[in-house]
């Protein structure tokens, strides 16, 4: 049964030229007449469906196309000619341009098109059923179903099939109207709709059945918007997350309020733009610089944490207004010297070829691939953290510390030493927010302002200490934030959002995940 | 303000009680800091409360103050739901309280740490316009020489030991002039004198106003001579005379026995 | 919170000393406009500049006794002053934008030139009555008590202190920045208010016009001392110590703690806002960067600086760092942002009392 199948299979394969090349070769004489014959020829030829008339027809357009003396055509190939019947080297001496008017220009420009439907190269055979469907006529029907037949390639095949049904709308055939309707309808876009709209006007008779189309596009369409409406917010959620993951070790852990984790943040973008000036003398090192960047900015904005805690922050334990008005200093400080460092304009971090370009998920929903890989960023940093915390020995001694510093210090742990690496570990965290928000973000010395005030919202709203919390604290301002942008602007989402916070905390003055009973007190 | 130990309307039946708990459970994520717990104070009853550390003694004057809110039960206050006031509610009813660490104001002087709890009105603009009358001076006065800091009105608190802490706290309490005292280890760094002395000014003020003294110190709840309640793992365990519960079986093995 | 604070009312010859040397500083003050109208060759002359710049600093004071009274005796650190000094500099420039009238660029008879601009037809509603200077002073403190109620309200209920009142007040003024550079909320946008011609029948950037401001400010300063005065050396005031240090015990006593917080916060605010109204004549200009969070935190570094939880040190502070400011962004402009971060980190390292701190050899 296979092996049948497969011999018919063969034999259209190798029938359907045959008998096409038989036709191509008895149109193509009329290209010698007059403009009236090579009007209809093109005419022919564009309907014939054979690739070997495209050249010919190009050639004609540019107007390259040359007839000699016996009438042969020959078509430019190379530096020489070709007889555009045979395919064979030929001779132009003496031959002369075949010429056009405008109609057979504008027959040209019809054969052409629905000529690309058989292109070897599938993205001229996909552009060529958009400009069908767009410009739709009952004669494209055979071709387009033609087409189909042949096309191996599914997304063209699915634009095919649009045409299709854009051009059978247009035609008499009311069964196969009927049919485009309720393929239209599945398509889900917005040319789609705006077809049927007009389909509408003009087939009253049809009316119902184009309404269930439409609303079913609508339906697809509000999905869609939906659903990248979703992906920005946990895109700016993942960004916040990863400005916030830090304050939620510093703040959330240490209970040390630091102002001048916004310059951290900064800081850490510096440090890409460092790695990626250095990486662009060293050709073989270049691609790698942004995930070079990676440990570079954690190492330099962890250690300038640990300078901090240690040079001053420790001298304010337990006096946290102090510690948030003396952190500010700092991060002036740390702003300035960096605006005179590099200057106050914007610095350019490239990002790397995979990084860029948008990612067309199915159902249509685009996203943009560098957006996308800062939510991956964003989840691994986090899982990090949290393994950071709960398996490692660090993160043991770290608990045991904010649990109770007295007990710890008598079990021999070095309750400085674990104040300093804590800081310096959320302090890291920051750079590595730096490296993401370098991405999509201008790298100028107040980088870390516009983020700093949100990242606290985040942890508030999710709960101090607690990493739940962060995580979805930061999705939740994402999200709300990107559904209130279209109906309220950015800013005023970013009010709302504001207030919301405010009033949240109303209902729950710790957060979203709050710490209960005794530990909560201390 | 009232002297008598029962409100006129109560003449009819017995005695109502002042406070009233019953069936009081504080759950902390899963902890219970306070299980099924019942106790009932009388008008001018004097209460020792004892029991092991985590028994929820603090917890249960948390849950009378307002404090902490319980997770189930009723706690009543003559006749006022406690579980819906906030602190400062409740302490205008007439609740005062002393805390396990002395805890008041530290920049200010005695006898301003005094002034702030001499029973006024309390709202800001009251506050603002506030005068010190003779009346008032002589009461902060009297009771600093009750509590035996006469000598330290001007000094700020915070240069007190922790013994004469105790004592201003006790005073604030005084000067609250409230009609139920909860007293949380008062006597925790006194001196046995200071513990005597103490002891006979809660007897003297029950009787006027109830009082519930939550203490470690046996031979302090002995010198009392009250009834007394032995909480453990928040819940009532025993209650009677400190003869009574130093014989109770159940009270040997938890508490006295270890 | 520490313990070292001094004691807010500083007894017996200390109080008398402090009162004798406010009250020289008042008068010095109050003859600077008066050596202004010397002539300039005159050894006592003052110029346009001192007199203008004094100005400016006595509404900074204002601003940082306003401050002082609610985070230096109640414990309140707003980092959200800086909007109650800017609400109440919008209202005033409404009222002198309205006086403008027909003398605009497009000359239109009530419209100002930005709503001209972006094709208003009518005042919105906010802007009507601030034809009035009465009313646009009452909106200077309404507008700021109101938000300030508002605020207080909801953040002292649900018990929210320390750093956390300081990130929600810093995340309203950075709101309040955000809905001002705002075109459509009727207020000028990015640009905000400018072009000022009159005040009160008086053309601005007169010498009269500047000292009729410079003595109203002094006035109000002066009032602000003595009220602020009135209410610290009150029971109120221990009040507020007591809940500065231990609000819960507060509590405990009976004290709707909620009710005094309020009460301070709603007044401090109006103070800044009355601040923000004298301030917004004197330099001519009002914009959304008033609002920016870094506004906010520079005040409270003022007080810092002076020694929070004493009167006289907040005047002290936003005297002092504010001469320190315009000295050296005029010999070293970059170095500036460095001295007031070291100001930050000296401050509340080596002098958590302030300057006060260093003079006063009070108690520990």
């Amino acid at each position: 049964m296979t092996r049948f199948i497969l011999r018919i299979a063969v034999f259209l394969l190798l029938a359907l030229p045959a008998r096409a090349q038989d036709a191509f070769t008895g149109a193509l004489p009329g290209l010698a007449g007059g403009f009236g014959e090579i009007a209809a020829s093109v005419e022919r030829l564009g309907s014939l469906g054979d690739p070997r008339a495209l050249p010919v027809l190009r050639a004609l357009q540019d107007g390259t196309l040359r007839k000699a003396a016996d009438g042969r055509l020959l078509v430019p190939q190379g530096t020489g000619f070709v007889d555009a019947a045979t395919g064979q080297p030929a001779d132009a001496a003496g031959a002369e341009a075949v010429r056009l008017n405008n109609r057979v220009r504008q027959a040209l420009r019809g054969a052409l098109g629905r000529l690309q439907l058989v292109s070897p190269d599938a993205a001229e055979r996909g552009a060529a059923a958009e400009a069908i469907f767009r410009s739709r006529g009952a004669d494209d029907v055979p071709l387009l179903q033609a087409a189909i037949r042949r096309e191996a390639v599914p997304e063209v095949r699915a634009k095919m099939e649009l045409a299709l049904a854009a051009a059978q709308l247009v035609a008499s055939d009311e069964s196969a109207k009927r049919e485009a309707v309720a393929r239209l309808g599945a398509a889900g876009t917005v040319e789609a709709r705006a077809l049927l709209l007009e389909a509408r006007a003009t087939n009253p008779g049809m009316a119902t059945a184009i309404d269930v189309s439409i609303a079913s596009i609508d339906r697809t369409l509000s999905f869609r918007r939906a659903a990248e409406t979703l992906f920005q917010g946990l895109s700016l959620g993942s960004v916040l997350l990863l400005a916030a993951l830090g304050l939620a070790v510093t703040f959330g852990v240490m209970g040390v309020i630091n102002m001048a984790h916004g310059e951290f943040v900064m800081l850490g973008a510096y440090a890409t733009y460092m790695v990626q000036e250095f990486c662009r003398g060293v050709p073989w090192l270049a691609p790698w610089s942004l995930l070079l960047s990676v440990p570079a900015a954690f190492l330099v904005t962890a250690a300038c944490g640990a300078a901090l805690e240690r040079g001053l922050i420790r001298h304010l334990y337990g006096r946290p207004l102090e510690t948030l008005l003396m952190t500010f200093g700092v991060g002036m400080i740390l702003q300035q010297a960096v605006r005179l460092a590099f200057g106050a304009q914007n610095r350019e971090v490239i990002s790397p070829a995979w990084m860029q370009g948008t990612l067309t998920l199915p159902g249509g929903i685009a996203v943009t691939q560098n957006r996308l890989w800062i939510i991956v960023f964003g989840l691994i940093v986090l899982a990090l953290v949290f393994a950071a915390i709960r398996l490692t020995r660090f993160g043991l001694e770290m608990r045991a510390v904010v649990q109770n510093r007295r007990i710890a210090a008598t079990m021999g742990i070095r309750t400085g030493r674990v104040d300093a690496m804590t800081f310096a570990f959320g302090s890291g965290l920051a750079g590595l927010a730096g490296v993401a928000l370098s991405q999509i973000d201008n790298v100028s010395p107040n980088l870390g302002t516009g983020y700093i005030i949100d990242s606290f919202m985040v942890v508030v709203f999710g709960g101090v200490g607690s990493l739940a919390g962060t995580l979805v604290g930061a999705m939740t301002l994402g999200v709300v934030n990107k559904v209130l942008e279209p109906w309220a602007g950015a800013v005023l989402a970013k009010v709302f959002v504001l207030v919301a916070i405010m009033l949240f905390i109303q209902r729950r003055p710790k957060g979203l995940f709050a710490l209960k009973g005794r530990a909560a007190e201390s | 303000m009232s002297d008598e130990i029962s409100p006129p309307l109560d003449r009819t039946k017995p005695a109502a009680p002042v406070l009233y708990l019953d069936g009081v459970s504080v759950v902390f994520d899963g902890f219970r800091a306070l299980n099924n717990l019942s106790l009932v104070v009388d008008p001018g009853e004097l209460r020792a409360i004892i029991g092991p550390n985590g028994a929820g003694k603090t917890t249960m004057m948390d849950v009378i103050t307002g404090k902490t809110r319980p997770t189930a039960g009723v706690v009543r206050f003559r006749d006022h739901d406690l579980t819906r006031l906030d602190e400062a509610s409740i302490a205008n009813l007439g609740i005062g309280r002393k805390f396990q660490k002395p805890t008041m104001f530290d920049a200010l002087t005695v006898f301003e740490n005094l002034e702030l709890a001499l029973k006024a009105p309390r709202g800001p603009l009251a506050c603002l316009r506030w005068a010190l009358t003779g009346e008032a001076r002589r009461r902060i006065e009297s009771v600093m020489e009750e509590v035996g800091l006469a000598a330290r009105a001007q000094d700020r608190a915070a240069i007190l030991s922790h013994g004469q802490r105790q004592w201003l706290e006790i005073g604030m309490l005084l000067m609250q002039d409230p009609e139920l005292l909860l007293v949380d280890e008062p006597v925790a760094g006194m001196t046995d004198q200071e513990t005597e002395h103490t002891a006979a000014l809660l007897v003297r003020i029950a009787g006027k106003r109830s009082v519930v003294v939550v203490e470690h110190d046996l031979e302090f709840v002995r010198a009392l001579g009250s009834k007394v309640t032995v909480l453990c793992e928040g819940s009532m365990l025993s209650e009677g005379s400190i003869d009574h519960v130093q014989n109770d079986p159940r009270v040997i093995e938890v508490y006295l026995g270890r | 919170m520490s313990a070292t604070l001094a004691s807010p009312a500083p007894a017996g010859t200390g109080r008398l000393t402090i009162r004798l040397v406010l009250l020289g500083a008042v008068l010095l003050l109050a003859l600077l406009p008066a050596l202004n109208r010397l002539p300039a060759d005159s050894a006592l002359h003052v110029s346009d500049f001192i007199v203008s710049i004094t100005g400016k600093w006595i509404t900074y004071a204002i601003l940082a006794l306003a401050i002082d009274l609610a985070w230096g005796y109640a414990g309140i650190l707003s980092l959200g002053h800086g909007a109650f000094f800017a609400l109440g500099g919008y209202a005033i420039g409404m009222h002198l934008m309205r006086l403008i009238g027909p003398r605009g660029v497009y000359g239109h008879p009530t419209l100002p030139d930005f709503m001209v601009f972006l094709g208003y037809k009518d005042l919105p509603w906010y802007w009507l009555g601030f034809e009035h200077f009465p009313y646009a002073i009452l909106m200077a403190m309404a507008v700021p008590g109101a938000l300030a109620a508002v605020v207080g309200y909801l953040a002292f209920r649900s018990r929210i202190t320390g750093v956390y009142l300081s990130i929600i007040t810093q995340a309203m003024t950075y709101a309040l920045m955000l809905a001002f550079f705002r075109n459509d909320m009727g207020f000028g946008g990015n640009n905000g208010f400018t072009d000022f011609k009159e005040l009160l029948g008086m053309p601005l950037n007169t010498a009269n016009a500047r000292a009729a401001l410079f003595y109203a400010s002094l006035a109000l300063l002066v009032a602000s001392v003595l009220i602020c005065a009135r209410i610290t050396r009150s029971k109120l005031g221990r009040v507020l110590v007591a809940i500065r240090d231990a609000e819960s015990r507060v509590r405990f006593l009976g004290y709707d703690v909620t009710r005094h917080k309020l009460f301070v916060f709603v007044l401090s605010a109006m103070l800044a806002g009355l601040a923000g109204a004298l301030y917004v004549p004197q330099v001519g200009i009002i914009n959304p960067g008033e609002f920016s969070p870094g506004n906010s935190i520079e005040a409270v570094i003022w007080v810092a600086v002076g020694g929070r939880g004493t009167l006289v040190g907040a005047l002290l502070g936003a005297f002092s760092v504010n001469a320190l400011k315009t000295w050296l962004t005029t010999v070293a402009p970059d170095l500036w942002l460095f001295a007031l971060g070291g100001l930050f980190v000296a401050v509340t390292l080596f002098l958590p009392r302030g300057l006060v701190g260093l003079f006063s050899k009070t108690t520990t």
